[in-house]
């Protein structure tokens, strides 16, 4: 078997278009923006600087293109022509660097114009891309028919061959890159169907949709969804991935992108798609198991901390004092650890052993049965039967949960005293977990209270205390859900620095087990042979990367929005 | 304002004493120091000998008393050996028993021992905070003014494109932590085989080797761009967006102030508006945020110091944790302790300097 190309049969024809338009695009925009900047400065005359400039101009966009076109010519692209686009871009920096003192000099509003063209290069690209896709999806079958006519009737292979055959032509007329984007199908559809939907109705969804009014805020939420849903399908469907994360395959060890499994099973798929690690294991697969585990733990690590962080912050902003200089004090203590120092002193097996993660995960466990409880409570401490009834709905499952979580039956397990206990969470789980509440929520504490000490001069807080209202109820009822604004925005921006952080313990090999698929180990463990071998760390680092791209670009849409009313 | 720094001082010794003893607690803690032994002794000790090699060095007294020691306001600990000889914390090889001071701990200015490098503590932060100095000082020289024309050039015309454009990208730095870039930038820039250097090699611009380092061990002593270039950029790319997006915002505010408009209106140039107008207003809010961005840049030296083996503070911090150093760990926590708190105090001062509307209270 072939490896698989990149690009695919059909990237050797539509692969010099797309660079073609992609150079334009990048040309015409790296323009505009240099012309932005350069505005309303007084026209010179033509001078032999721009005489030079013209010359320089076109014979680098000649060798540009010249170069762009005979190196997509084979249609595979090694990695080493990322280094030669990086190249390729700087040499375009400088050509629209001139290209941009030359058009100044004689036209009136070249920003204008050069805007224009951007936006039909982008969409010249769009449209080569799903062109390109639907070519080779249509046409992805010829290489077999071609394979096939060469039998005669007589003598035709057996029907397993054919099968056979015709699946492996199939991925490998489709190229690396088509078969990555069709392993995520369910994602696609899933997310196609809920921007459908939250299109339709986002005049009736509130601030979720009002987000879809933002391009930044759906491109992030595109993003998000993305994992979400990749995580969604790969943990509970056991869907997009080829292989198992820890199944490894002989003679894969470091192979490149596209590399055929040397003794495939007929069940099994026939290629590495992102290539094979140092231990002869499936990049791609690697990868998007590692999205469950970051999806699983990076937003309920940031919901506890905000907890925590509500729970303290509120009474500390509200009644200042002793309460407040204590706490903030606390916060300050452990703001001003170094992250890492604290994940080593932490996170490392000794202490797993001493069964302190334990004891803080009962400590840190316990806020949101406290932040519930009190909330209820407040709310219905007038009405004692319905208070009753909130209180034994909500808190009974909550403690339930909390006893199970905090218990653990395995072998130095410190905490084992409940029946009831129906699920044990890893220790490498649950130490990640509560080392990683425990560094964010100080800084919750301390916007919560900031927030607080805002609010708190408002005339509705001054309403409700001559109400006669509790001080529970008045930070929990009216000042909470007014705050709730910059809440949120911080809450999409934390879970992307606790993804960073989760990232960090993977990375200094803490916490999780080292054969983990998290894309912190991973980088991890691609990071020792970099320079020979890149492409096991780049994939993970890249999801990594997009994932909290998304996810501030997200707040980014959230804050834009919810400034506007 | 005198009381007001005796203030921050005395928080500051208070929080440095809490967070020594945290650290303190959490290094002494039994299976820690098993493995301290293990590690010291050997590999096989059995657990009565862990034991007795842990009394015979003084780490199994009670931990109020060895943080007292470490702190010099108890006598140090001494023992005598099997074969008779007087053996002590404070006693120095070579030095006789009877002369040795019996004190010895931070008071009075010995930090001890690092048991990793076989070396006094003290020795080891000074020459490690040195390079990681250098390492910082190149840093801020990149991030700082690339950050603040980023700021500037975004904030001057909020909305516009070029404000999108420079905002998303201070967004992706913002993304990018130090792990993910730095290894992006060694698979593009510093690999043999790969990326950009094998071309460069092709067309002869460099000869052999690679563009950058992959690795800054060689900039330890002879710090050169292709060396330290990577380590610098790194680090820089992820501080620099928070700075740019303050910039931005603080720019963005004050160019919509009314004496902007007024210039605007006396028909002064757009050009010097920005400069003699609006940019000395606009950049105080970024120094606080510089300011208070040091003590988080300390993380990214010790994830970038690890990742391109550059033996600096956080290369000694990530040796010193993983092998329970202790006495080199708290030395560690000292001074980063130090360091935040220190920038705090800064950027409290700096800011009541650069803005006369504040009062110090």
């Amino acid at each position: 078997m072939e490896p698989l190309t990149w690009f695919g049969a059909y990237g050797s024809s539509f692969g010099p278009l797309l660079l073609v338009l992609a150079t334009l695009a990048i040309t015409c925009g790296l323009c505009a923006a240099l012309l932005a900047f350069i505005d309303n400065t007084p026209r010179a005359s033509f001078s032999l600087f721009n005489g030079v400039a013209v010359l320089l101009l076109l014979l680098v966009g000649f060798t540009y293109v010249y170069g762009g076109l005979t190196g997509a010519e084979g249609g595979a692209m090694p990695l080493s022509t990322l280094g030669w686009m990086l190249g390729t871009l700087a040499a375009l920096a400088v050509f629209a660097a001139m290209l941009a003192w030359f058009l100044d000099n004689f036209f009136d509003n070249p920003a204008a114009f050069m805007g224009i063209l951007f936006k039909w290069a982008i969409y010249g690209v769009g449209a080569v891309v799903v062109l390109w896709l639907v070519v080779t999806l249509l046409w992805q079958g010829a290489a077999h028919k071609e394979w096939l006519a060469g039998f005669d009737a007589a003598d035709m292979p057996p029907a397993e061959e054919i099968a056979r055959h015709r699946y492996i032509s199939r991925l490998e007329s489709l190229g690396i890159l088509a078969n990555v984007a069709i392993r995520f199908t369910p994602v696609w559809i899933a997310l196609v169907v809920l921007y459908g939907v939250s299109i339709r109705y986002k005049r009736r969804l509130g601030l979720y949709g009002k987000l879809f009014d933002s391009v930044i805020g759906m491109i992030g939420f595109g993003l998000v969804m993305f994992w979400v849903f990749t995580a969604l399908f790969v943990g509970v469907f056991d869907m997009i991935a080829t292989h198992a994360a820890l199944e490894q395959a002989s003679g894969m060890k470091n192979k490149l992108p596209g590399t055929p499994l040397m003794r495939a099973g007929p069940e099994e798929f026939p290629f590495y798609l992102l290539g094979g690690d140092n231990l002869a294991r499936d990049i791609f697969s690697r990868m998007v198991y590692g999205s469950t585990i970051v999806i699983q733990i990076a937003p309920l690590a940031t919901l506890f901390a905000f907890m925590v962080g509500i729970t303290l912050g509120l009474p500390a902003g509200y009644y200042s004092g002793k309460l407040d200089t204590a706490l903030s004090f606390l916060a300050n203590l452990i703001l001003a650890f170094p992250v890492i120092l604290l994940f080593y002193l932490l996170v490392t097996p000794e202490i797993v052993q001493t069964g302190l993660p334990q004891y803080m995960a009962m400590v840190l466990f316990l806020f949101p049965l406290v932040f519930m409880g009190v909330l209820i409570q407040s709310r219905f401490r007038t009405q004692p039967q319905k208070n009753v009834i909130w209180i034994a709905v909500v808190l009974i499952p909550l403690f339930l949960l909390y006893a199970a979580a905090i218990n653990d039956g395995g072998p130095d397990s410190k905490i084992r005293f409940w029946p009831l206990d129906f699920f044990d969470i890893p220790p490498g789980i649950l130490v990640v977990f509560v080392a990683v509440v425990f560094v964010n929520s100080p800084t919750v504490f301390r916007i919560v209270r900031g927030l607080v000490m805002d609010i708190q001069t408002r005339d509705y807080v001054a309403a409700a205390q001559t109400r006669g209202e509790r001080p529970w109820y008045i930070m929990l009822w009216e000042i909470l859900p007014n705050a709730r604004g910059p809440l949120i925005v911080d809450f999409c921006l934390r879970i992307g620095y606790t993804t960073i952080l989760l990232g960090t313990l993977g990375f200094f090999g803490l916490g999780l087990p080292p054969e983990s698929p998290d894309w912190g180990t991973t980088i991890n463990e691609g990071r020792k042979l970099l320079s020979i071998y890149p492409h096991p760390a780049l994939p993970p680092a890249f999801a990594l990367l997009s994932l909290v791209l998304g996810l501030n670009l997200l707040a980014d849409g959230l804050r834009e929005e919810s400034l506007k009313d | 304002m005198g009381l007001f720094i005796l203030r921050r001082v005395m928080t500051m010794v208070l929080t440095a004493l809490c967070l020594t003893f945290v650290v303190f607690l959490l290094t002494n803690l039994y299976p820690n120091l098993e493995k301290l032994a293990k590690t010291e002794g050997n590999m096989r000790m059995t657990d009565a000998q862990v034991e007795s090699w842990l009394g015979a060095n003084g780490y199994l007294q009670p931990l109020p008393l060895k943080y007292a020691q470490w702190l010099g306001i108890a006598p140090g600990f001494v023992s005598t050996t099997e074969d008779g000889a007087t053996v002590g914390h404070c006693i120095q090889p070579g030095v006789d028993p009877e002369k040795a001071p019996r004190f010895c701990g931070v008071l009075q200015g010995d930090w001890g021992q690092s048991t990793v490098f076989k070396d006094s503590v003290t020795n080891i932060i000074t020459t490690r905070l040195g390079l990681t100095a250098k390492l910082m000082l190149w840093v801020m020289l990149l991030m700082v003014p690339s950050a603040l024309l980023i700021g500037v050039l975004a904030g001057m015309r909020e909305g516009s494109r070029t404000d999108r454009t420079l905002s998303t990208f201070a967004i992706s730095t913002t993304a990018t932590p130090e792990y993910v870039s730095g290894v992006i930038f060694i698979a593009l820039l510093a690999s043999s085989r790969y990326g950009l250097s094998p071309l460069l090699v092709e067309w002869g611009l460099i000869d052999g080797g690679t563009l950058f380092k992959g690795t800054a061990t060689s900039a330890m002593e002879n710090a050169n761009f292709g060396n330290f270039f990577l380590p610098v950029l790194t680090i820089a790319l992820y501080g620099m967006g928070y700075i740019a997006r303050m910039t931005r915002a603080s720019m963005a505010e004050v160019m919509t102030a009314q004496y902007i408009r007024t210039a605007r209106l006396k028909g002064v140039v757009f050009r010097n508006i920005v400069m003699k107008h609006a940019l000395r207003n606009a950049l105080i809010a970024p120094f606080t945020v510089i300011m208070l961005q040091i003590p988080w840049l300390l993380n990214g030296v010790v994830i970038v110091e690890t990742l391109f083996n550059y033996k600096g503070f956080g290369w000694t911090l990530v040796q010193a944790a993983s092998n329970n150093d202790i006495e080199l760990l708290l030395a560690v926590s000292v001074v980063s302790v130090i360091v935040v708190l220190i920038t705090q105090l800064i950027s409290d001062i700096g800011y009541v300097f650069l803005n006369p509307r504040i009062r110090m209270s």
